[in-house]
C-alpha cells in the first residue's frame, strides 16, 4: 500500500485528535467497528431495552425479521417450528388492561442454560452474548428445560436455506443470537430493533450496558426498568420498561 | 495459462490413481473427483495447494473456535471464504456431483457434515433460492435482506 504526502498528514492530524480525545470516546468508536481479527471483548456487554408501551398490539415485525435475517423457516407445525423471538400478550384479569411484548433470550449475565450444559456448547461469549455451538451440542434439551423464559427451540426437521452467517442444523438447540453476527460487523442494531424502528414503534433499543454514555445506558439510568424474573437474579441483559 | 495446466495434472494425477484401482469397468463405478476450479476470483488459494489438501479441515477447525465463541471473524480461512471462491458457477455449490467439496470427499470416501447445518451455495445465490416457506411470508422481505449482498463501508475483509 503507497500513501501519499497529504494522506500522511492526514493521519497524523487524526492521530493526534484521537490523543486529545477523552478515553472514553475512543471506546465509542471501538465498539462501532471493532476489527475482524479482534476477539469480542468484556469492555462491552450487548443488550436490549424494550419499551412494552411502544410495544404494538397485532403487530410481528420483529418475529418477522428475526426469520428473515436469520434463515428461520416454518413446517407449518407450530408446535416444533423454531422460535427466537414471540410476542407475548398480558392481560391484567382485574383491569382487563392489555400490554404486548417481545420475549427472546434475555442474555443473563449468569445463564441456568450455561450452567446445565453437560457439553459446554451453551456458552457466554465475553461482551455477554449467550449462545450455542452447534458443533458441540448433543440436542439434550436440558439448556431448554433450565431456561425461565423458554427462549430456546430444539431443531427437529432437516433445516435448508439458511443463511451463511446463521448455520442450524437438526438435531440441536438454538435462541436469539442478538444478532451478533450484525454486532461482530459493527451494525450497532439487531434486525428486531430495526424492523421495530422501521415500522415506527421504536420499541426496541439495542446498545452497549457498560458503556456509560450509550443510548441505552443512558435510558436505564434515567427511567425506571425491569427484568423478567428479578428474582432469579440472573442479571439479564434484555429489560423491560412499562410493565 | 499455467493455472489450467497445473489444474490439469492434478486431474490427471487422480485420474491415473483410480485408474490403477482396477480396470475400466473398475473406474467407471468408482467416483473420480471432476471439480472444475473457479479462477474467477484470482488464481491462488489463501495457502499453497499442497498445505490445503492435506490440511484444510484444520484450518477450517481452528477458524471454527475463533469465530464461534470469540467472535473472531477473518475470512483468510473462514468455511464462507472456502465457498464465495470454489462454489461452482453454474449451481452456486460446493456440493453436488462436480461440487468442490463433494466430488473429493465422495471419491476419499470421507463424510462431510458441515453443510447439514451451513449453506453450501455462494452466499448472493443463497438469499435468491430460498427455498420453502419462510415465517415471514405474511410480510414484505425487509430491508436486511436485500442489504445481504452489500458490503459493509469502512471494513475490510
Amino acid at each position: 500500500m503507497s500513501i501519499n504526502r497529504r494522506q500522511f498528514l492526514g493521519l497524523g492530524g487524526a492521530a493526534v485528535a484521537a490523543t486529545a480525545l477523552a478515553p472514553g470516546l475512543q471506546l465509542i468508536e471501538l465498539a462501532q467497528a471493532r476489527s475482524p481479527e479482534e476477539a469480542a471483548s468484556s469492555l462491552h456487554r450487548w443488550g436490549l431495552l424494550i419499551d412494552s408501551g411502544k410495544c404494538a398490539d397485532g403487530c410481528t415485525a420483529c418475529v418477522s425479521a428475526c426469520a428473515e435475517e436469520n434463515g428461520l423457516q416454518s413446517h407449518g407445525r407450530p408446535a416444533t417450528d423454531p422460535q427466537w423471538i414471540r410476542k407475548v400478550t398480558l392481560k391484567d384479569k382485574h383491569t382487563g388492561y392489555v400490554q404486548n411484548l417481545p420475549l427472546m433470550c434475555q442474555h443473563c449475565e449468569e445463564p441456568p442454560c450455561v450452567d446445565v450444559c453437560p457439553t459446554g456448547a451453551s456458552f457466554k461469549r465475553a461482551d455477554g452474548i449467550v449462545l450455542v455451538d452447534k458443533h458441540i451440542c448433543i440436542g439434550c434439551r436440558y439448556c431448554m428445560m433450565a431456561c425461565p423464559y423458554q427462549a430456546r427451540s430444539f431443531v427437529h426437521e432437516v433445516t435448508t436455506g439458511q443463511k451463511a452467517h446463521a448455520p442450524r442444523g437438526k438435531g440441536t438447540v438454538e435462541s436469539c443470537t442478538l444478532c451478533v453476527h450484525k454486532v461482530d460487523r459493527g451494525d450497532g442494531s439487531t434486525a428486531c430493533a430495526d424492523a421495530c424502528k422501521k415500522d415506527g414503534h421504536g420499541a426496541i433499543l439495542f446498545g452497549d450496558l457498560k458503556d456509560p454514555n450509550s443510548t441505552i445506558s443512558k435510558r436505564l439510568a434515567a427511567q425506571a426498568s425491569t427484568q423478567l424474573r428479578a428474582d432469579l437474579k440472573l442479571n439479564t441483559g434484555v429489560r423491560y420498561q412499562g410493565l | 495459462m499455467k493455472r489450467p495446466f497445473l489444474a490439469l495434472c492434478t486431474v490427471l494425477t487422480l485420474l491415473s490413481s483410480a485408474a490403477y484401482a482396477g480396470d475400466d469397468k473398475m473406474s467407471a463405478r468408482a467416483p473420480v473427483p471432476v471439480f472444475r476450479i473457479n479462477t474467477d476470483k484470482g488464481d491462488k488459494c489463501v495457502e499453497p495447494e499442497d498445505v490445503m489438501r492435506r490440511d484444510h479441515m484444520k484450518f477450517i477447525l481452528h477458524q471454527r473456535d475463533k469465530t464461534m465463541h470469540e467472535g473472531i471473524r477473518t475470512t483468510r480461512h473462514s468455511l464462507k471464504n472456502c465457498i464465495d471462491c470454489h462454489a461452482d458457477s453454474k449451481t452456486g455449490s460446493v456440493l453436488g456431483k462436480e461440487g468442490f467439496c463433494e466430488s473429493c470427499h465422495a471419491y476419499a470416501s470421507v463424510k462431510i457434515d458441515c453443510f447439514e447445518c451451513h449453506s453450501s451455495v455462494r452466499e448472493t445465490s443463497a438469499a435468491k433460492s430460498n427455498a420453502g416457506a419462510p415465517l415471514s411470508s405474511v410480510r414484505a422481505p425487509n430491508a436486511a435482506s436485500k442489504n445481504a449482498g452489500v458490503p459493509v463501508k469502512g471494513k475490510k475483509p
